[in-house]
């Protein structure tokens, strides 16, 4: 067995598909047994930067290695120690659930002597046993994507990627989902997993931010939530709409947006708040509620992103050139 | 308060292959000029109820007031008052912003009058003033779905009905799609719109929860959150394992389940408040005896999610 301190190890990982930038020199590293979440949106990279790393492409500059094994080099090693769990689980709809996993034990050529425990063990550990027998055709959606993540891991892989695996599927799969995925980590498994949903990148240690292919930020959770500059607030008052023009008018606010019948203010501290709830009530308005809140990481993103945008725009030499324009272009690309 | 929108009992049954009431005696009420959401996992009901809401389908069982006027016996009254955006809105892709703005425009009997001056505005407000004379096909995803909603505007809807105007969109646009519908709020016009999405909850005055074809819960995001019968507290602190055999045998901890490097922890509300409180106490004073580095130990705002999860469990447990 190769030895590793880390499960992923990229340095400058690119990829053009001709003119196209898909991924832009990339560097993350994911120790051994930890849950690693790229996050970004549609068409920012997380795809083909997975696809690398499982040896299924090859990266145009830069290296990675995945367990070890140099992705460009041993392609093939990685293949056998790895398991991927797409968006698109291609499962074989005319076998049984059970079947599947008979199918994908001898696929990754599990000794015969381990295949009937390693199957018994997954079924029993992903709640599969109801279903055994039953064509996987009529499964739910949710019990088609745990025998997916049952069939990824058959052969007992120390590394498992989750390209979207829980895309579609409902709030209270994804917990019991992810409540597996902390069993397979607890026990030294490391996991790549990419999500769009801002949400779910809360179950990662650590998060790396995606947008056009670059890595924007790489963190915890916590620590990017941190990075935001202000002080979020959530506040019920009326009318609403008053306020807002108010508060759009106070040096001390950074934003402020109405959610359904709250407001959701950035100040520039904690310290504002004071001055403003006194600005309010000179002005009439009654505030009932006030409660200082954690930024969402999709606040955190977003902020991110506009700050890359005025960048790249600034960068820009293009007059005039909008980036939605470009966004557009991206998408007619794909 | 005046309805906008009424449903009562509506049920849907799509025929004998289909075991499931898609709707099962869904009741709900939407005061004039509010956004109400429709939230819930695919296979909960959604699309059924909006398609009910909208006219373009009749429900097995129950009546809707849609504006005013019954959608089975006034269909064709209330259908000129509904602006509707279905989850796959055909949009024409070889016409331009301006092309697509006119047909919609045509087909909704806009007179010419008034057509252009509210084409304008409409271009003003879902940010596409700059595009207008682009083909639709070459439009970005999140565009695509701001002309779709200038669309179902442009005969001035008294109730606007949103089906999944989010996903599949990325974090910005919609971002920007939900400043757009507070506007529309802001302009008086009721918004019903579905979504897959819990955190979009907090972004709606009141909000009905479906799954599976049933209404869990309805209410405004803040007391579906305040109903729940406990608290969240946040811990995350090193050595992990150190922390979890401490939270595993806290007083009052209810649950708990790892999220990220943090658990969080459910613990049952009090006759009083101050049992978060009481318990936020004692968990500090055993990290700090057992010499547990505490990073983090705070209450915790109840997701959406978190009703909703809540709720389903409820649910199975009646069943």
């Amino acid at each position: 067995m190769n030895n590793y301190t880390h499960a992923v190890e990229t340095h400058q990982l690119t990829k053009h598909f001709s003119d196209f930038v898909a991924v832009d020199a990339v560097d993350f590293a994911i120790p051994k047994g930890e849950i690693f979440g790229l996050l970004g949106p549609n068409g920012a990279g997380k795809t083909t930067t997975i696809r690398m790393l499982c040896g299924i492409m090859k990266p145009s500059a830069g290296t990675a290695t995945v367990l070890g094994h140099d992705i460009s080099r041993d392609p093939e090693a990685i293949k056998k120690q790895i398991g991927y769990m797409s968006q698109r689980f291609s499962l074989y709809n005319d076998l049984t659930a059970f079947e599947n996993l008979q199918f994908y034990a001898a696929v990754y050529s599990v000794p015969r002597s381990e295949r009937a425990k390693n199957i018994t063990e997954l079924i029993e550990i992903s709640g599969l046993a109801d279903h055994r027998n039953e064509l996987t055709r009529n499964l739910s959606g949710a019990w088609r994507q745990r025998l997916a993540l049952a069939c990824a891991i058959v052969h007992k892989p120390p590394m498992l990627f989750l390209d979207e695996a829980t895309a579609g599927v409902d709030p209270v799969s994804r917990r019991e989902f992810w409540d597996l995925i902390y069993d397979m980590a607890g026990q030294g498994v490391s996991v790549l997993a990419t999500t769009h949903y801002m949400d779910e990148a809360e179950y990662c240690n650590t998060i790396g931010m995606m947008y056009r292919g670059e890595l924007i930020a790489i963190a915890e959770p916590d620590e990017l939530r941190a990075s935001l500059p202000g002080t979020l607030i959530q506040m019920e008052c009326d009318p609403i709409d008053r306020a807002q023009a108010i508060l759009d008018a106070m040096p001390e606010t950074l934003e402020a947006s109405v959610h359904g019948a709250q407001l959701h203010i950035t100040l520039t501290d904690a310290k504002s708040i004071k001055k403003i709830t006194r600005n309010l009530s000179r002005n009439q308005i009654q505030v009932s509620y006030i409660e200082e809140v954690q930024p969402s990481l999709e606040d955190v993103f977003i902020a991110l992103v506009s700050e890359y945008r005025l960048k790249a725009e600034q960068d820009s030499d293009v007059n005039g050139q909008d980036m939605t324009d470009a966004n557009a272009m991206e998408e007619i690309r794909k | 308060m005046d309805y906008a929108i009424e449903a009562r009992d509506i049920s849907k049954h799509y025929g004998r292959r289909h075991p499931r009431l898609a709707l099962d005696r869904i009741s709900l009420s939407v005061g004039e000029g509010q956004l109400f959401g429709l939230i819930g996992p695919d296979g909960a009901g959604k699309t059924t109820m909006l398609r009910i809401l909208s006219t373009v389908m009749e429900p097995s069982s129950g009546q809707a007031r849609v504006a005013g006027f019954d959608t089975r016996k006034n269909a064709e009254k209330s259908r000129p008052l509904i602006g509707y955006m279905p989850q796959a809105f055909s949009l024409y892709p070889d016409l331009s912003v301006i092309e697509n703005l006119n047909f919609f425009a045509d087909i909704n009997g806009v007179p010419h009058a008034r057509r252009d001056e509210r084409i304008v505005q409409l271009l003003e407000f879902a940010r596409l003033d700059r595009f207008q004379q682009r083909r639709s096909a070459l439009l970005s995803g999140g565009m695509r779905k701001k002309l779709a909603l200038a669309c179902a505007l442009v005969h001035d809807p008294k109730v606007l009905l949103l089906d999944e105007p989010t996903t599949g969109v990325d974090p910005l646009s919609r971002r920007e799609l939900w400043e757009i519908l507070a506007q529309v709020v802001l302009q008086g016009v009721t918004v019903l719109i579905s979504t897959p999405y819990m955190d979009e909850a907090e972004r709606c005055h009141q909000v009905a929860m479906l799954h599976q074809g049933e209404l869990l819960s309805r209410g405004s995001p803040a007391d579906l959150a305040r109903n729940l019968p406990f608290e969240v507290i946040e811990v995350k602190a090193r050595p992990r394992k150190a922390m979890r055999a401490i939270v595993e045998q806290a007083d009052g901890v209810a649950d708990w389940r790892p999220v990220g490097d943090r658990l969080r922890l459910s613990v049952q509300k009090g006759n009083g408040n101050g049992n978060a409180k009481r318990i936020l106490k004692n968990l500090q004073s055993q990290f700090k005896r057992q010499n547990v580095d505490v990073q983090l130990l705070r209450p915790s705002k109840i997701s959406m999610e978190d009703v909703f999860v809540y709720l389903v469990g409820q649910q199975r447990g009646n069943h």
